[in-house]
């Protein structure tokens, strides 16, 4: 017999076949997934990092602040239990005994971490600079830590792996370029810059699958992570009025409107829920 | 056909391209354990694993899937150059011969495809032509595995006429057809690329055409058994294949929403759910080559038809 079979298709088969063929195609140009609503992952930031500008118009003398409290209400979501057995060197050290759980949502006596609060609009056009300083975001008993993080775009972010075991650094970057490095036990830092403001930036490592964290990178300084206590503090904002967002890697975004006067304090509250 | 003619059955050729279907289905299995632990980038770069193209890296975490998948792709490879060298040397069909070479063709581009989509972190269409190649190389090594049976060797196309209500050739042919579309949008979701309901739509385009096309099949053809045993395997593998999607979606879809790792049962419904595919597909491709084999086409039948009434 032939070893290619010729096909023998009917009229119908062939209008069938080339229906799902044409739907199969037509879908292929879907994305998977729409942003859902509150969904952050690997967003684009709305302020895009202007190119190279004049420096902006900051009056250190004449700066204020924004501080606040991220709140949580309803019943927190149980933390689920973080399975490390398929790694032994990830139960030893700091997490010998101890039971690991997801950092997805901490919820503290109503007030929510992990926050991550930013000047959304309303800053003046201008070159906020760089800092030399990098992130330093480090591996310990197979977690990132932190667990949010922000840098200015551009600034150097640092990957430590304190931890007897290997790990593989791997941010699922889409405004920037994604990579994938394997980092020996106690190895070498990765030095690595990212130039687009990305949002919600998701960091993970392949070898242990639970690992996460979100990088969230912004073309300016005003940001702050909202602590186990909820608060968060922003400092050195030019007076004026500015929209402040505060996102959350389940929960969404909040935005408020504030007013920042001369060497004064502005709050604001932000509060999210279990019905998100 | 007289006895010079006829291919010799070898039994340690046919054996030995069973043992790779086999090993091929077993490598499914392990390339479906590295998406469902999503391990897939724990060994970061390729051909080499962490710098070295033979050291065994420490097999914990994602390594061990990821490395142990391409241990394994390394001897499902050297097992098809055996069958390839083997081949050449004691079959007398040129074709198969071909088919042989055909198939070391394809487990080297299959494994140049693994490489690419490691080193190009995964794009979704990569990743999917990889897991549909995959299958593909299964069912081509299931049939290999026919050709060199004994029954098939020693049997003759019976001749069958083609039935008025059913065009078997055709409908087998439509069978494989619809199952690579479902494969390809249940392989493009499960690597990003797609959401999961043209999947799940299309499952029902293919219960419809595979339960259409093995009744058909049993009821015209019930007697002949090398067209009812793939028959049957397809009406019994296709509802055990509706039960494991539908728990796959239950336990990654629905209940795996939030998880923050890989858990058992969302790995093990997802990779029977992969491995029931490409057996399914492998049947598929059997009942199309038998019923190519043994009925006639229709035109032939129709010609049959209108010599007998001249």
């Amino acid at each position: 017999m032939k070893l290619l079979i010729i096909p023998s298709l009917s009229k119908h088969s062939f209008v069938i076949v080339a229906t799902l063929a044409g739907a199969m195609w037509l879908l292929a140009g879907c994305e998977q997934k729409k942003p859902e609503a509150g969904s952050h992952e690997g967003h684009a930031s709305s302020a895009a990092a202007p190119p190279q500008q004049a420096p902006a118009p900051i009056n250190p003398a004449v700066t204020g602040t924004v501080s606040g409290v991220v709140t949580f209400a309803g019943a927190a979501p149980k933390a689920a239990t973080i399975d490390m057995s398929q790694d032994p060197a990830c139960v030893m050290g700091p997490n010998a005994g101890k039971e690991s759980v997801s950092e997805a949502v901490v919820v503290k006596g109503g007030k929510l971490a992990n926050v991550f609060v930013y000047v959304k609009e309303g800053l003046p056009a201008g070159n906020y600079g760089v800092p030399s300083e990098p992130v330093v975001i480090d591996q310990q008993g197979c977690r990132y830590v932190p667990h949010v993080a922000g840098a200015v775009a551009g600034q150097k972010v640092k990957f430590l792996n304190s931890d007897p075991t290997m790990h593989n650094v791997h941010p699922d970057a889409q405004a920037n370029s994604p990579w994938n490095i394997t980092q020996t036990p106690k190895g070498d830092p990765i030095e690595k810059s990212f130039t687009k403001p990305e949002l919600m930036m998701k960091v993970s490592c392949n070898q242990h699958p639970w690992m996460r964290m979100y990088l969230n990178v912004v073309p300016h300084p005003f940001f702050a992570v909202s602590g186990l206590d909820g608060k968060f503090e922003i400092k050195g904002l030019p007076p004026g009025e500015y929209t402040v967002a505060a996102v959350h890697e389940r929960l969404g975004e909040k935005t408020a409107r504030i007013k920042v006067a001369e060497k004064q304090t502005a709050t604001a509250e932000f509060g999210f829920g279990a019905t998100q | 056909m007289n006895s010079a003619s006829q291919p010799a059955f070898h039994k340690g050729l046919h054996r030995f391209a069973t043992a790779l279907a086999w090993c091929v289905l077993i490598l499914i299995v392990a390339g479906a354990l590295v998406t469902s632990n999503d391990a897939g980038l724990a060994v970061p770069d390729w051909p080499t694993s962490f710098g070295s193209l033979y050291k065994i890296p420490p097999m914990v975490g994602g390594v061990k899937y990821e490395h142990g998948h391409r241990m394994i792709a390394q001897f499902v490879g050297l097992l098809t150059i055996i069958l390839a060298v083997w081949t050449q040397r004691v079959e007398k069909r040129v074709w198969m011969r071909k088919f042989g070479w055909a198939l070391l063709g394809l487990v080297i581009l299959q494994g140049v495809l693994g490489g690419i989509t490691v080193l190009t972190l995964l794009p979704w269409y990569v990743s999917t032509g990889h897991g549909m190649l995959a299958q593909t190389f299964f069912s081509l090594t299931l049939l290999f595995s026919v050709f060199t049976s004994k029954r098939w060797i020693e049997a003759e196309a019976r001749g069958l006429q083609a039935s008025e209500a059913l065009n078997l050739r055709a409908l087998s042919v439509l069978t494989v057809a619809v199952l690579y579309v479902q494969l390809f949008l249940g392989a493009a979701f499960r690597h990003g690329g797609l959401h999961f309901l043209p999947h799940i739509i299309g499952a029902a385009f293919v219960t419809a055409i595979l339960l259409w096309t093995s009744i058909k099949a049993l009821t015209a053809y019930g007697a002949v058994p090398e067209i009812k045993k793939p028959a049957i395997g397809i009406l019994a593998l296709l509802f055990v294949q509706l039960g494991l999607g539908f728990a796959a979606y239950l336990t990654r879809v629905e209940w795996g929403r939030d998880a923050v790792q890989p858990l058992p049962s969302m790995v093990w419904t997802t990779v029977a759910h992969v491995t029931m595919g490409a057996l399914l597909l492998g049947k598929a491709f059997v009942l199309a080559v038998q019923a190519h084999r043994h009925v006639k086409p229709a035109s032939a039948a129709a010609l049959d038809e209108k010599v007998a009434t001249a």
